[in-house]
């Protein structure tokens, strides 16, 4: 089962859980299932057209998935996801 | 052209921590002393990354920042103290990094960053550090940088979360690394990401990736060590987690892709989806509030600096801070006229805006100039001295 890595900002919409394990073998799959489990986080994930946003960033083990293969991107048990977010504050 | 660079005794005595470490020596000394760095904002950020460029003998330290220091800024803004409150920031700023080394050349602009001076005000310096607070400065910065070829040292927070990365670097290689709209090609849906202003930060926080920032700034300019270039740096205060992730340039960066579109700089504003027209607010000039006190009109004063800059000197006003203004909404009458001051017209305009916005008033006057404009045009005002 691999694992999500949720950034401050999101973190009030999973409870204040910092990992979440998933059971999705793809990144695609791993959106959906967190924004199933927490619905408040689609409008942070997911863009109007349904892809996942550009104002947002998708790294696999450090790998952002743009440059691997975005939604198809394959996850292994030991896969870490991390979200990285726009943040501005200074 | 660093290697005509000398030192006085005194800065030989300064710098010798860094000169006896033999990676650094007197080359890398030479360096700094020769570099010409920017840093936009003094705020969270822009505390450390001043102190430690200024300690470390930056030679030419710029600093842009239009904003005057409150007192709910010195919890992460180090950079200031209690004697600061009121002041403007690059006024403040300049006289604390003189106070730490007299030995560099410290210029500062107090005006806002905008499409129109950018450039000019960017052209000038070798590095670019973006400590500033909100998306469209950010992506300002970063345009402004790709088209002038400069390295922007970049950094943001929020809460418990930094990052930290060097965009736009040219490489021994003479290859360019990615910039900021390579990892945000957009920014985020407006009101989506809240600012500190209104989701908090740990006061701490900008103290360590500040900090970061500017030994990025000072490795860039000297050479030594790994620059984190096409490397984002994430950190988590609260679970002490770190990660390093690899950025590449992408081909539809619409700045420095495979078809740049964007060739100029444009509305940052418009672009982030926050532009706003902003109302003119009413305004009185001293020499009319004194007619009307002289008169005897009935109207309410409101002074909203902070305490301890009222008991300095102050005009007889119901002293209500800034922070506190929304609160006090219903001890101001709606019937009168009601004139609200501060120091220059900055913090009352404010205070203002968010008493129209939020509760609709219609009867509010900003002190054109402030105390010091009635201090100047009017009289000496009670308790001065």
């Amino acid at each position: 089962m691999a694992t999500v890595i949720i950034p401050t900002p999101l973190r009030k919409f999973t409870n204040s859980a910092t990992r979440i394990t998933i059971l999705a073998t793809t990144i695609s799959e791993a959106i959906r299932e967190l924004t199933e489990s927490f619905p408040d986080l689609k409008k942070h994930l997911i863009d109007s057209d349904g892809e996942i946003a550009a104002f947002i960033n998708i790294f696999v083990d450090n790998e952002d998935i743009r440059y691997l293969d975005v939604g198809k991107t394959e996850l292994k048990d030991s896969t870490v996801i991390s979200i990285v977010p726009a943040i501005a504050g200074g | 052209m660093y290697q005509f660079i000398q030192f006085s005794k005194e800065e030989l005595t300064r710098y010798n921590r860094h000169i006896i470490i033999p990676e650094f020596g007197l080359v890398a000394q030479q360096k700094l002393k020769a570099a010409k760095v920017l840093v936009i904002g003094s705020g969270g950020l822009g505390s450390p990354l001043l102190l430690y460029l200024a300690a470390a003998g930056v030679g030419t330290l710029g600093l842009i920042d239009y904003d005057v220091v409150e007192d709910s800024n010195l919890h992460r803004q180090v950079l200031f103290g209690i004697d600061s409150i009121g002041l403007s920031k690059v006024d403040a700023a300049r006289e604390r990094l003189l106070n730490l080394n007299p030995h560099i050349n410290i210029h500062v602009y107090e005006t806002q960053l905008t499409s129109k001076n950018a450039l000019t005000l960017l052209k000038d310096y070798d590095v670019i550090a973006d400590g500033t607070d909100n998306f469209p400065t950010r992506y300002l910065i970063n345009d402004a940088c790709v088209l002038l070829g400069k390295t922007n040292v970049y950094a943001s927070i929020f809460q418990f979360e930094g990052q930290v990365t060097v965009f736009n670097y040219l490489n021994s290689q003479g290859e360019r690394g990615p910039n900021y709209r390579d990892l945000f090609s957009v920014p985020p849906p407006p009101g989506l990401v809240p600012s500190c202003a209104e989701g908090g930060v740990l006061g701490v926080l900008p103290g360590i990736i500040g900090s970061m920032q500017a030994l990025e700034v000072i490795k860039v300019i000297t050479g030594i060590g790994e620059i984190l270039n096409g490397r984002l740096f994430s950190f988590d205060a609260l679970t002490f987690e770190s990660r390093t992730f690899n950025l590449k340039r992408n081909p539809t960066n619409p700045l420095n892709g495979t078809n740049p579109t964007l060739t100029e700089l444009i509305d940052y504003e418009e672009f982030c989806g926050i532009k706003v027209v902003e109302k003119s607010i009413k305004e009185i000039t001293a020499r009319d509030l004194y007619d009307w006190q002289v008169r005897g009109e009935d109207f309410q004063l409101i002074d909203v600096r902070e305490p301890l800059e009222y008991e300095e000197v102050n005009i007889g006003a119901q002293l209500v801070p800034l922070s506190g203004i929304l609160d006090f909404a219903d001890s101001i009458s709606r019937e009168k006229k009601v004139v609200i001051h501060c120091k220059v017209g900055g913090r009352s305009a404010k205070a203002i805006r968010q008493l129209e916005d939020r509760w609709g008033f219609q009867n509010l006057y900003n002190l054109k100039g402030g105390i010091l404009a009635y201090i100047s045009q009017v009289q000496m005002p009670l308790g001065s001295h």
